[in-house]
């Protein structure tokens, strides 16, 4: 329960780091807001996509199905898997059947939830991710930090040693030009010996059979053109009705995530290449379970723009990996108690509920509620610790009688004006640590009321 | 098998209702769409030229990459010593310096162009080259993406895209780098010169 | 008409200056203001804990001492929310519904109920405006820098009243302070350095008073504040628009 606590409170020991981290995102966040800022239908934007995707939980059966049968007319095999041991499962089995040794990987934060990487290396493949970020934390052996910017958190000296290690970069080179220019070398190589390439998916359109997918570097098209092989892995919520709809949600993607107008690539694969062979994985994996789950189910629509990350003032203070899940911060808060209650249940704790995470999300997502909603399911399903539950329920029949509430408030004043500071200011105190304790008047506003009145 | 229970779950779980929004008429803006084109490529890292026919367009070229040693264009006109057509494995297109290529639709609110396969002949070509150049009638420049998906049908090629610049990242520490996995640059040549300069 | 003054517990007990402006301010303005002396807590910090149950006695509580006003008016924004958005576990009988509509944060209610256009205070010192966020994204008392909409903010329109007061623009317009109720002590160490960053912001434009439309984000900032031995001070705005000095 207190893990994120845990984990903030080591990242923000070095203030100067925190700081500039906190500061690269508010960057990312005050880019986003100069790009919405220029569309004047925004908010209309935001609500047609909210709509949009309010009607694909609603029909999400049809629209699969429509969609399988539209991309099995395009020539594109299609699997369905249950959970992640089963689409991972179906990848390798792909690549076993073409014998692929080398695969290069383009971002997909389904691939990162199932532990696809880790899967597809044990059994002897090769796997490289390509996003630049990607690589980065791959070389590391780090999760993500972020789903838009893996890497956000590293600085560029560190990626510059890391390169001089594994890469043959020159000692002491940080310049991310340069940086960039090696990895660029080092995975072109990468593209041109892979068997297969995997990308994940941000929209897949029912009506057509097809999936899109965006990125700036062009590393999913790299792989996906040069190798032979393509796999799209998406989760079910990944469909949208029709193709006109990706208008409200090209505009809405790039602009929340990074300030862009667009992706550099926006990418439509209908059907194979010449002699191409090209796979969808659909992954459910607890998300039918979401689905039933009525005041969170609002979580499917998320498009994955990052955007609650970026706005966040706890997420930028404490790092997507204090979250200790391949989603971090406020999104990540409200889809992993679903995953698992007791070992999540610190996340929807880790907020103020200050609601900027649901007014930057381009579909609405009503995230600061979720996370009011599901901390009253974690005390319901016993999560809380006891003396915190105990606590409460002290507190709730103080609160709710006035005597009582009366005489411990005049108790609570006298003890912070008599108690000597090291009797006050201690271990115990969470508040006093970083701040001073309120001073307390000698007459609450009710007493003053109260006499103000006998006077009369 | 998964399928079925994935749907039977799915028809369980799911809210009814929610009715498919239509998509409004947004206003165009005042300012004319090709001068916010090319204001949104500059922006993406792109430069716009404007030239007018095949000679106009290999001077371009020429002038901007003189020591280009393979050029790869389908584009009739324009000086291509990369034969498209026998190429088997696409990644033979590794050591091409410039591609010319035509886009179909430009969209003027953030500098995308709409290119198909059937464009690209190899559809990692816009990709794999150093340098790409995109070709584009000014006449074929909408306002924003409700229009370009008006227009465009996505599924008409087994592969199509829109490109708004040159490849580029900002994965470390937000630094923005031009040139990471595709082209390293990007220069939209749009015919025919607007008459008013 | 008649108002029934809700003051918040925290602000009954360690600020009562708060709720002595806010009743004097509205008696100002010609309000006959009633303050039930039977009053605790609205629930809010059993429920954020998720302790929701633990609050529904206080909420029957709330319900059934303020029922009879037509207006009740709190000087602060998150207490107001609270009663509006999550009094909905408990029966929504008629008396409920009615208390949850007309429960008001002081700025709603001097801006929206009595349309005051001016008021009589001086405030001859630089300003800095916390925009609260439970008042700012739960209540809309004014436009938050993610929406795209015509900027507007009640509690700036009401400092705009005070004689004198020259109020900041922030580098940060709206960022949370970093209180969030039981966050503060349950992530405290996250909680004190979001109240260190506003308050840099603040300092950073020279600001002398930081008002806010809940005291309970100034009594977080206050703490830094005296921990640091910073000449900076807090007022809520109450205390501001009802004209007391510093």
């Amino acid at each position: 329960m207190k893990e994120h606590a845990q984990k903030s409170a080591e990242f923000i020991r070095d203030e100067s780091r925190t700081d500039w981290h906190d500061e690269a995102l508010w960057f990312v966040r005050s880019k986003r807001d100069r790009a919405a800022h220029s569309i004047a239908e925004w908010e209309q934007l935001r609500e047609l996509a909210s709509q949009v995707k309010d009607n694909v939980l609603a029909h999400l059966d049809q629209y699969l199905e429509q969609f399988e049968a539209n991309a099995q007319r395009n020539g594109v095999h299609v699997h369905w898997a249950a959970d992640a041991a089963e689409h991972n499962r179906i990848v390798h089995s792909i690549l076993e059947k073409h014998n692929v040794q080398r695969l290069v990987k383009s971002k997909s934060m389904l691939t990162e939830e199932c532990h696809l990487n880790e899967y597809l290396t044990e059994r002897g493949v090769e796997v490289v991710d390509t996003d630049l970020g990607e690589r980065i934390i791959q070389l590391k052996e780090e999760p993500p930090s972020h789903i838009v910017m893996p890497a956000i958190h590293l600085k560029k000296e560190e990626v510059g040693e890391l390169f001089h290690q594994k890469l043959h970069t020159e000692k002491g080179a940080s310049d991310p030009q340069y940086l960039t220019e090696a990895a660029r070398q080092h995975l072109r190589q990468k593209f041109l010996a892979a068997g297969a390439a995997i990308t994940g998916v941000n929209f897949a359109v029912a009506e057509t059979g097809g999936v899109v997918v965006c990125t700036n570097e062009g590393n999913a098209d790299m792989g996906v053109h040069l190798a032979p092989v393509q796999i799209h892995c998406m989760g079910i919520e990944k469909i949208i009705p029709r193709a006109e709809h990706l208008g409200i949600f090209t505009r809405l993607l790039a602009r929340s995530a990074t300030g862009q107008p667009i992706t550099i690539y926006t990418s439509h694969y209908h059907r194979p290449k010449v002699n191409g062979e090209m796979h969808i994985v659909i992954v459910d994996n607890g998300r039918t379970t979401q689905l039933g789950r009525a005041d969170f189910r609002n979580s499917l629509k998320c498009i994955r723009c990052g955007a609650c990350m970026n706005t966040c003032p706890i997420y930028r203070r404490s790092g997507g990996h204090s979250y200790g899940y391949t989603i971090p911060g406020p999104i990540g808060s409200i889809l992993t108690p679903g995953i698992d209650l007791k070992k999540y249940s610190g996340l929807p704790f880790a907020s103020t509920l200050c609601g900027s995470c649901s007014d930057v999300c381009p579909v609405k997502i009503n995230i600061h509620e979720q996370l009011y909603r599901w901390r009253q399911v974690i005390v319901r399903e016993g999560h809380l610790p006891p003396a915190k539950r105990q606590g409460m329920k002290w507190a709730g029949k103080v609160l709710s009688n006035p005597g009582w509430y009366n005489s411990l408030g005049k108790l609570t004043r006298w003890a912070l004006r008599q108690l000597p500071r090291p009797f006050l200011y201690n271990s115990f105190n969470e508040w006093g640590r970083d701040r001073e304790l309120p001073q307390p008047p000698r007459q609450s506003f009710k007493e003053w009321y109260q006499n103000k009145k006998t006077e009369k | 098998m998964s399928k079925n229970e994935i749907l039977a779950a799915i028809r369980r779980n799911k809210p009814t209702g929610a009715v498919l929004p239509s998509i409004p008429t947004f206003p165009e803006g005042k300012a004319s769409p090709v001068v916010t084109f090319i204001t949104m490529v500059e922006t993406g890292g792109g430069q716009v030229i404007r030239a007018s026919g095949p000679g106009a367009l290999q001077a371009a070229i020429e002038n901007r990459f003189p020591d280009a040693k393979r050029i790869a264009s389908p584009i009739p006109g324009v000086k291509s010593n990369v034969a498209l057509g026998a190429i088997h494995s696409p990644s033979e297109l590794e050591p091409v310096d410039v591609a010319v290529i035509s886009g179909r639709l430009g969209v003027a609110e953030n500098g995308a162009i709409w290119v198909t396969e059937e464009d690209c002949i190899h559809r990692v070509l816009p990709f794999i080259t150093q340098h790409l150049f995109l070709l584009l009638d000014e006449a074929a420049i909408v306002h924003n993406m409700h229009q370009a998906y008006e227009q465009i049908q996505v599924d008409a090629s087994g592969f199509g895209l829109f490109i708004a610049g040159p490849s580029k990242t900002a994965d470390i520490e937000q630094s923005l780098v031009i040139g990471a996995q595709g082209a390293r640059s990007l220069t939209v040549v749009l015919e025919p010169p607007l008459t008013s300069g | 008409m008649k108002v029934g003054l809700f003051i918040p517990c925290y602000i009954d007990q360690f600020y009562p200056q708060v709720g002595i402006s806010t009743l004097e301010l509205l008696e100002k303005l010609g309000c006959e203001v009633e303050y039930p002396t039977g009053q605790a807590c609205c629930g809010q910090p059993m429920a954020n804990t998720g302790c929701e149950e633990d609050a529904v006695a206080a909420y029957h509580h709330f319900v059934e001492l303020f029922q009879t006003y037509e207006y009740i008016v709190a000087p602060s924004g998150s207490c107001v929310y609270h009663v509006r958005k999550h009094y909905d576990i408990i029966g929504q009988t008629e008396e409920v519904r009615k208390v949850r509509k007309n429960t008001l944060d002081l700025s709603e209610f001097l801006l929206d109920i009595l349309k005051i256009k001016s008021l009589d205070s001086r405030f001859p010192h630089k300003v800095g405006l916390h925009q609260s966020c439970h008042g700012l994204r739960g209540l809309r008392l004014g436009t938050g820098s993610e929406r795209v909409l015509e900027s507007s903010s009640k509690l700036d329109t009401l400092l705009r009243m005070v004689d004198g007061l020259e109020l900041v623009e922030l580098t940060r317009a709206d960022e949370c302070c970093g209180f969030g109720g039981t966050f503060a002590i349950n992530e405290p160490a996250i909680s004190a350095k979001m109240g260190k960053d506003r308050i840099a912001d603040h300092e950073s434009k020279g600001v002398e008073v930081i008002t806010a439309g809940d005291m309970s984000c100034l009594m977080h900032l206050e703490g830094i504040l005296r921990r640091q031995n910073k000449g900076m001070k807090v007022k809520h705005i109450a205390e501001i628009l009802n004209g007391t000095q510093l």
